[in-house]
């Protein structure tokens, strides 16, 4: 089945066919009966709808050729020419010609170009001297391309004749096309509707000033109006240029804009000043300015205010004028492109250090100095303030207190704390998920607060800061707090713990986010699914972040996010056991110690290190990934906080800190538990990245089955 | 329900490319072969919009939308009359005689789609 398109053109040769046919007849008929005007139209509306047509399905050699000898028949139509033998003669030619052509299109033997050129110059000799064939270029209807970022303010008067809608226009559709284009105040002025008996109901007597505030340029805005600008006073004035920053939102007075308009002379203006009283009323109650004039002027005024208070508060005036709009990609490829550079830099550093070569040290050291800076400068621009997340949760807040009968004020700090856009976009859902549980099981209702002495309103507070290189979110509720009995009989009765399990309140709190965990009494549309913290667990834990539940009976809880800055490069301490590298965050890492053979032995089996007279659970990394090679005398124990606790990790040596570019493993690897990624060392040498939290939880799974 | 909006050309590809891209976006299309065509279709017929070429046999775009004009039962309808190039005189005519607006031959179904859109609201 062919095309729409091709469809269209094989109508076209079959009715092009046809009108050649026709016009070979009508030429003929003509000979006969020169004056006949009727023919001579024919043979024009012919040779019309030729070059019509095929302009349209892209035959444009045949449009321009039959153009010129439709020009000619223009004039006779016209009577400016007389029907001759020589025009006819050249006529038919064409029309051969237009023939050879669209069998040439057709697959035809080419068109001799040559002798179409021939006729067009014989017919535009029979042309009298003062008609010169017009190539006017054709004037589409442009559409509004003209954009550029910022947003310019104008002012449109729009006062369409009276008889506009025996036009079929509809100016209402104007407007509205208006309104697409930006943010619109439209204010219509009724003054000039006549009395009753002399309203014509078909006219129009209304017409409208229009504050429009656009990223379009003037054209798309004349091009509204571009079948009607014959049939209205039209008028647009740019008169807020946003490129121009002014520092303050005032903008022009009323007397000015209305000056500005033509609708009040300046002299009227200073009159009514020196008169000192509003300036708006004055006008209305003098009757010199219509009251909807006055109106339109203060909308103008408004919104060119708010439009530049805007400008100022969405950014520092200086700062805006200064930066530029990247496609995030753009920006992914350039974090991509330094990670890479790190991991060559690392190589080059190494074997500057094995050359000991002075000079080439120095280079590599400098280099190092410079991409550090690089990278730091990299990750800094994917930066962005968490605030304007923030602010979406004002909305989320006022509308769930509403809705559950709580009053709830939401507090926040540290808007402007930056983080990661990628980070920030995926921290979202898990603190709506949060505040909501605050709002829904944290705050009680204000009789059960008066009841408690504390204020009806709760309060909800949402902070932000930077801890090293991470960020910390806190949530905290001022309302009841956790119930650590529901919590533990739930835990119970979902056979998460036993009954004689002796567990610290951490241990409790930690429960809730145990999938399918809710304590909520009863199922609302806000929470209590039990979908949702072991999900908020997890999209955390997805960002290398950890969440940590605290709680005051009564006095409210407090819900901490440590997330990462960024996800792309981090610190981490390179280890080795036997061949394998590995590296783990540097932020969890507290310390290093030495394990001799003698201590495994002074612990009888179990694995756990006196450090400082305190015992620590050890894990070993050789056990765990059966290694059995090559098992040094002294191993190292890097001692890392893993959710609170202090848990030690056995390798057989601790290279350093080394950057870490992350890769991720590919799908296969994707539930590799304890494995969160991968990096390239400086040698090309592959080191896994260690998930600690992940290897605890797996070691003791496998305990609790083995010991109950 | 969807706006019916009539082609007037004595062009077939022309009607045939019209009908079909306004179909596409969801109007239906009535078409008249020419301005007499036309004028007795629309005699009888309400439609939400006409687009006529103005060179036609029998009547012409010219005459076609005059009639219109005068009639009672579309005499408010948008008309786009399809105008080449050549014609700025017959384009200033069309508006005297009542077109709401005008599209350039050659255009593109875009461009089509878009005036519909602009003068239908």
């Amino acid at each position: 089945m062919s095309s729409p398109q091709e469809q269209h053109i094989a109508t076209y040769r079959e009715e092009a066919g046809e009108l050649l046919a026709e016009l070979e007849t009508s030429l003929l008929d003509l000979e006969e009966n020169p004056q006949d005007s009727d023919l001579i139209n024919r043979v024009f509306r012919a040779m019309h709808t030729i070059k019509g047509s095929g302009a349209m399905f892209g035959f444009d050699d045949i449009a321009s050729f039959t153009h010129e000898v439709e020009t000619v028949f223009d004039q006779v139509r016209n009577g400016k020419m007389q029907v001759t033998r020589a025009l006819l003669d050249l006529t038919l030619q064409a029309r051969d010609q237009i023939t050879v052509m669209l069998a040439a299109s057709a697959g035809g033997p080419p068109a001799d170009t040559g002798r179409g050129q021939h006729i067009i110059e014989g017919l535009r000799e029979l042309l009298p001297a003062v008609v010169h064939a017009k190539t006017t270029p054709v004037s589409e209807l442009v559409k509004a391309s003209e954009t550029d970022s910022h947003n310019r303010t104008y002012r449109v008067r729009f006062r369409p004749i009276p008889e506009i809608m025996t036009t079929g226009t509809n100016p209402l559709n104007l407007l509205k096309e208006l309104q697409e284009l930006g943010t619109c105040e439209t204010i219509a002025h009724f003054d000039a509707i006549p009395l009753l008996d002399q309203l014509i109901a078909e006219h129009c007597f209304i017409y409208w000033d229009i504050v429009l505030t656009t990223s379009s340029g003037i054209e798309a805005i004349k091009d509204v109006f571009i079948f009607v600008e014959d049939d209205c006073d039209l008028k647009i004035d740019l008169i807020d240029d946003g490129s121009v920053l002014d520092s303050d939102s005032s903008y022009k007075k009323l007397g000015d804009i209305l000056v500005e308009r033509g609708d009040l002379s300046p002299v009227e203006m200073h009159k009514i000043v020196s008169m000192q009283k509003r300036f708006g009323e004055i006008l209305v109650e003098q009757g010199i300015v219509p009251a909807s004039k006055v109106q339109s002027a203060l909308v103008e005024q408004q919104q060119i205010r708010q439009v530049r208070q805007e400008r100022t508060t969405a950014a520092p005036a200086a700062e805006a004028a200064l930066s530029i709009r990247v496609p995030a990609e753009r920006l992914d490829h350039l974090v991509n492109l330094v990670g890479e550079l790190v991991t060559v830099q690392a190589h080059l550093t190494q074997i500057a250090g094995n050359r000991n070569d002075n000079e080439i040290i120095s280079v590599a050291e400098e280099v190092e100095r410079l991409i550090s800076e690089l990278r730091d400068t990299t990750l800094n621009m994917r930066m962005l303030p968490i605030g304007s997340t923030f602010s979406k949760f004002k909305r989320l807040v006022r509308d769930l207190s509403a809705e559950l009968g709580k009053e709830i004020d939401l507090e926040t700090t540290g808007a402007e704390t930056e983080l990661d856009k990628t980070v920030i976009e995926k921290l979202n859902d898990p603190l709506v998920h949060l505040i909501r549980n605050s709002i829904d099981h944290g705050i009680e209702i204000p009789d059960v607060r008066r009841a408690a002495g504390k204020p009806v309103k709760g309060i909800v507070r949402l902070a932000a800061e930077h801890s090293g290189d991470s960020v910390l979110v806190t949530i905290r509720d001022d309302g009841a707090g956790l119930d650590k009995e529901r919590i533990r009989a739930k835990g119970i009765e979902r056979g998460l713990i036993t009954a004689t399990s002796e567990l610290s309140d951490k241990d409790i709190y930690n429960l809730i986010f145990a999938p399918g965990f809710s304590t909520a009494q009863k199922v609302t549309s806000v929470s209590g699914r039990g979908v949702g913290m072991d999900v908020v667990k997890k999209a955390i834990e997805a960002l290398r972040g950890t969440i940590d539940i605290n709680s005051t009976p009564g006095k409210g809880s407090l819900i901490t996010l440590r997330i990462p800055l960024t996800l792309a490069i981090i610190e981490t301490l390179l280890v080795r056991i036997d061949q394998s590298y590995f590296v783990m965050p540097l932020t969890m890492v507290e310390e290093c110690i030495e394990l001799t053979r003698a201590d495994v032995q002074a612990a009888h089996g179990r694995h756990l290190a006196h450090v400082r007279g305190e015992l620590t659970p050890y894990i070993s990394l050789r056990s765990e990934f059966e290694i059995t090679q090559n098992q040094p005398d002294i191993e190292q124990i890097v001692i890392l906080s893993v959710a609170g606790k202090r848990i030690g990790f056995v390798v057989d040596d601790v290279v350093g800190e080394h950057q870490t570019v992350i890769k991720s493993l590919g799908k296969l690897y994707r539930d590799v538990r304890g494995i969160s990624g991968a990096t390239i060392l400086g040698d090309g040498t592959v080191a896994l990245i260690l998930d600690p939290g992940l290897l605890m939880h797996s070691v003791l799974q496998v305990e609790q089955e083995q010991f109950g | 329900m969807a706006k019916l909006i009539m082609t007037a050309d004595d062009s077939a590809s022309v009607r045939q490319m019209v009908t079909f891209t306004l179909k596409q976006n969801g109007y239906d299309v009535v078409e008249a072969v020419d301005g007499k065509d036309a004028l007795t279709k629309l005699g009888s017929q309400k439609v939400d919009m006409l687009i006529t070429d103005l060179n036609m046999p029998n009547l012409d775009g010219i005459g076609l939308i005059k009639g219109v004009r005068s009639s009672s039962l579309n005499k408010f309808i948008p008309i786009v009359m399809l105008t080449t190039e050549s014609q700025e005189s017959r384009k200033l005519e069309g508006k005297a005689a009542g077109a709401t607006g005008w599209i350039v031959k050659p255009f593109k179904p875009d461009q089509l789609v878009a005036v519909v859109k602009k003068v239908l609201g």
